[in-house]
């Protein structure tokens, strides 16, 4: 049973896997009472696929969990980790948008029953509010959907430090301070100092690694699925933390040829802002060129995609973009997929005007495009007229890639098309790239792998919506995209 | 899968139940009968069925656009533009095109009210058109007051003109039908309705311009009910205020019926014509049985609700 001298929990060998990928490749793990534990590492490095075992909502493929010295592989869900005092605060928010902050508070606690309710869980999440964000200015009756998103996450955070029957031991805080500013972000890591001290434990995730080296006693690095290094904060420095979170620098893969010199000057294809760009920095693309965003996922990279999509069919405003574009979505389901078509429909949808004769399409030309491209980019199904569900995933990324590339594009927008696509079909489309990039066209790859950066002759690294480092080919580096990516607004 | 027989393509086909399920019913009713008017039946299911698809293809490609799209306003659109129609041409036979014209126009404008609703204001297909339709009928009761001017001669003679027992007008709305069977397989403007349908935002990213499509769709739909409503006017002798009163659920029914998806991005252009005949067919049936009105309806409903249990029955399975 309970052992007070045991971790607050323990993982052993944990490992977890998303069809063929590990994300979480046996990681041990242990918190003690009193620490606050830091995590880093960069964009899939499994940091929140372990703090999701750790909250219950995944089961492990592998590997022991214990809590308070208790084994309870096998046995944990989120209900288990609710009755242990082990609480998430997670990237997405899960308050209910309909129902008032005390009513978001009741959701935690079944203990409140019985008349006046509302009351005590008005009560009960001001109190938390009052203690963590002094001066915070929410009502236990607001509406959750009326508040802003720094309030609301507030409340989230509030909500994770309540307690009515079980208390609480460990809480998780998986990127807290992302949509908070400088001085509630403040109030907040004081308060975890404090919570710690007071005998309770907390991990804290974050990109801002000036909050980690600040707040947690030991931290943790995590890359590909795995504990690369483990050590107190004290002995961690900035550069040093970046330094294990990324693989060593090495020398470029496939290697080609530099694009022409002269960037400078005129003939850029493509001529941009990012809406919250304040300085004059611009992303600039020319013909032939593949060039890269880079940056932690979410910090705008996407939207400049979207920018430029847009801009693509207008005249003048401030974003020039000369050429047809076409886009390769990242997430298949929502961006890409035409799930009732056949694999030969889905392909040829960017290119109907092409085939378009006295006003019919011809279906010889479509069927003609379609076997161009399943041989060009080896879409592996015995008849391009099955639905293109019957594809496995990596085949159905490849689908819409040869959609955009077999359309008269010159300018190619890929949205990190590559996630989840497994190592062989990737260098089978890098090739693809580079051969288009040869004649003329023109890409621009958000990707979140630092590998696939090698293949760029330009990088632009993007940090909260706006572009902060413009590598050219011969200054990319692993460490200079991290450290560009990393940096503190106040450095 | 390629060496499937052509009897098991014939089952899958989503068009052929309305159509079994129609030759059924007017089955039912000869066998009542034993035998006496099936012809005349039959006659009379194509002239009333063409109007049923003439809305129903508009409304289909409507539906098809994706979940929540709908147009309620058709009934509405079918008044107006038969009024106005009827009224300008004031039963002068040389002014049957333009009467035409107006009616269509009048769909043309209805549907660019109905999607700067939707989109401007961006307010629910279902409620953007239900209240337009609202505004519609009213400037048809302002503008009609209820009279009911006749329609040229000619325009009545050949909605209603038979040549051996077979409907001119039929014939003229099963050539539409053939026409818009190749809009939507085989133009563009086909293509692009059925990628909306299936996921709007891979469709937009897919370089479709998903506005103006559906900007064009609901004018189709309204431009389709015009003509419907002009052709009923000259049908009936004339624009009723009432007239398009059946057509609000026959409209979505045929579309459902004739194995369009509900969901959006799978039309069916064949089925219309079997859905629209059952409609009609299944409402003689029960009237030769010689059932009270209240009956007939309870009836109608259920039988309608049975189809398109089975039909959506027997698409899950695919």
């Amino acid at each position: 049973m309970a052992d007070p001298a045991s971790p607050v929990v323990r993982l052993d060998g944990v490992e977890h896997r998303f069809g063929a990928v590990r994300a979480v490749a046996g990681v041990d793990l242990a918190v003690a009472a009193g620490e606050c534990l830091g995590l880093v590492g960069h964009n899939g490095a499994g940091k929140s696929t372990l703090m999701h075992v750790l909250a219950g909502t995944l089961r492990p493929d592998q590997g022991a969990l214990a809590v308070q010295g208790e084994v309870l592989t096998g046995r944990y869900d989120v209900v288990v980790a609710q009755r242990q005092g082990i609480r998430c605060v997670f990237q997405e928010f899960s308050l209910c948008p309909n129902l008032t902050v005390a009513e978001n508070a009741r959701i935690l606690h079944p203990a409140l029953t019985g008349f006046g309710w509302r009351a005590q869980a008005g009560r009960l999440i001001g109190e938390a509010l009052d203690r963590i964000f002094p001066g915070h200015g929410i009502a236990a009756g607001d509406v959750v959907g009326d508040l802003s998103i720094a309030k609301r996450q507030m409340v989230e955070i509030a909500r994770a430090f309540t307690v009515t029957d079980v208390p609480v031991r460990l809480v998780i805080l998986d990127e807290p301070t992302s949509s908070l500013d400088a001085m509630v972000a403040g109030q907040l890591l004081a308060f975890v100092r404090s919570f710690t001290a007071s005998g309770g434990s907390a991990i804290l995730i974050s990109h801002l690694l000036g909050e980690i080296l600040g707040t947690a006693d030991r931290i943790v690095v995590l890359r590909d699925g795995q504990v690369v290094a483990t050590r107190p904060a004290a002995e961690f420095t900035r550069d040093s933390l970046v330094a294990a979170m990324g693989s060593v620098a090495k020398a470029e893969p496939g290697a080609r040829p530099a694009a022409a010199a002269g960037r400078a000057g005129t003939g850029a294809r493509i001529r941009a802002q990012p809406a919250r760009q304040t300085d004059g920095q611009e992303l600039v693309v020319h013909p032939g060129e593949i060039v890269g965003l880079a940056g932690l996922a979410g910090h705008g990279q996407t939207d400049m995609l979207l920018q430029l999509f847009a801009a693509a069919g207008r005249r003048g405003g401030r974003t020039l973009v000369a050429g047809e574009v076409a886009l390769v979505a990242g997430d298949r389901q929502a961006d890409g997929i035409l799930p009732l078509w056949s694999i030969a429909k889905n392909i040829t949808i960017s290119s109907l005007r092409r085939m378009t004769r006295f006003g019919l399409i011809d279906p010889a030309a479509e069927q003609a495009l379609a076997s161009e491209w399943q041989a060009r980019i080896q879409i592996r199904t015995p008849d391009l007229e099955h639905n293109i569900l019957s594809l496995s995933g990596g085949n159905q990324q490849k689908a819409l890639f040869a959609r955009a590339l077999g359309s008269a594009a010159s300018i190619l927008l890929m949205d990190d098309p590559m996630r989840g696509v497994d190592i062989g079909t990737k260098q089978e489309v890098y090739g693809i790239i580079r051969a288009e990039a040869a004649k003329g066209r023109s890409f621009v790859w958000y990707t979140t792998e630092m590998d696939e950066l090698a293949h760029c002759d330009h990088v632009y690294v993007f940090r909260n919506g706006r572009i902060v480092a413009d590598l050219a080919r011969s200054e990319l580096a692993e460490e200079k995209v991290l450290q560009a990516s990393f940096a503190e607004a106040a450095a | 899968m390629a060496a499937e027989p052509a009897w098991q393509r014939l089952l899958a086909q989503p068009w052929l139940w309305s159509y079994l399920a129609a030759a059924s019913v007017w089955a039912a009713t000869i066998a009542f009968t034993q035998g006496q008017g099936g012809g005349q039946v039959l006659t009379a299911a194509f002239t009333f069925a063409a109007f049923f698809v003439i809305v129903g293809i508009g409304q289909m490609f409507v539906v098809t656009l994706g979940p929540g799209n709908v147009d309620l306003s058709i009934p509405a659109t079918m008044t107006l533009a038969g009024t106005l129609a009827m009224r300008i041409m004031d039963g002068h036979e040389a002014l049957i095109l333009p009467g035409l014209a107006l009616a269509l126009g009048c769909g043309v404008v209805i549907g660019a009210i109905n999607y700067g609703l939707i989109r401007a204001l961006r307010i629910p297909p279902i409620i953007a058109t239900l209240s337009s339709s609202f505004l519609i009928q009213s400037t048809a009761i302002w503008y009609n007051r209820g009279i009911r001017i006749k329609p040229p001669p000619a325009l009545a003679e050949f909605a209603t003109a038979q040549v051996a027992g077979v409907p001119v007008l039929a014939v003229g709305v099963i050539l539409l039908t053939v026409l818009m069977h190749v809009l939507l397989t085989r133009t563009r403007y086909g293509r692009a309705v059925l990628a909306i349908g299936q996921n709007q935002r891979a469709a937009g990213l897919a370089g479709i311009p998903v506005d103006r499509i559906r900007l064009g769709t609901y004018m189709l739909c309204a431009t389709l009910a015009g003509l419907c409503g002009y052709v009923q006017a000259g049908f009936a002798g004339g624009a009723a205020l009432n007239m398009g009163e059946e057509y609000l659920l026959a409209s979505i029914a045929v579309v459902v019926i004739g194995g369009t998806s509900v969901a959006g991005g799978n039309a069916n252009v064949p089925g219309l014509w079997g859905a629209a005949l059952f409609l009609f067919l299944l409402v003689t049936m029960l009237n030769t049985f010689g059932l009270g009105a209240g009956i007939r309806l309870v009836m109608t409903g259920i039988i309608i609700i049975a189809v398109i249990i089975a039909a959506s029955g027997r698409q899950r399975a695919r």
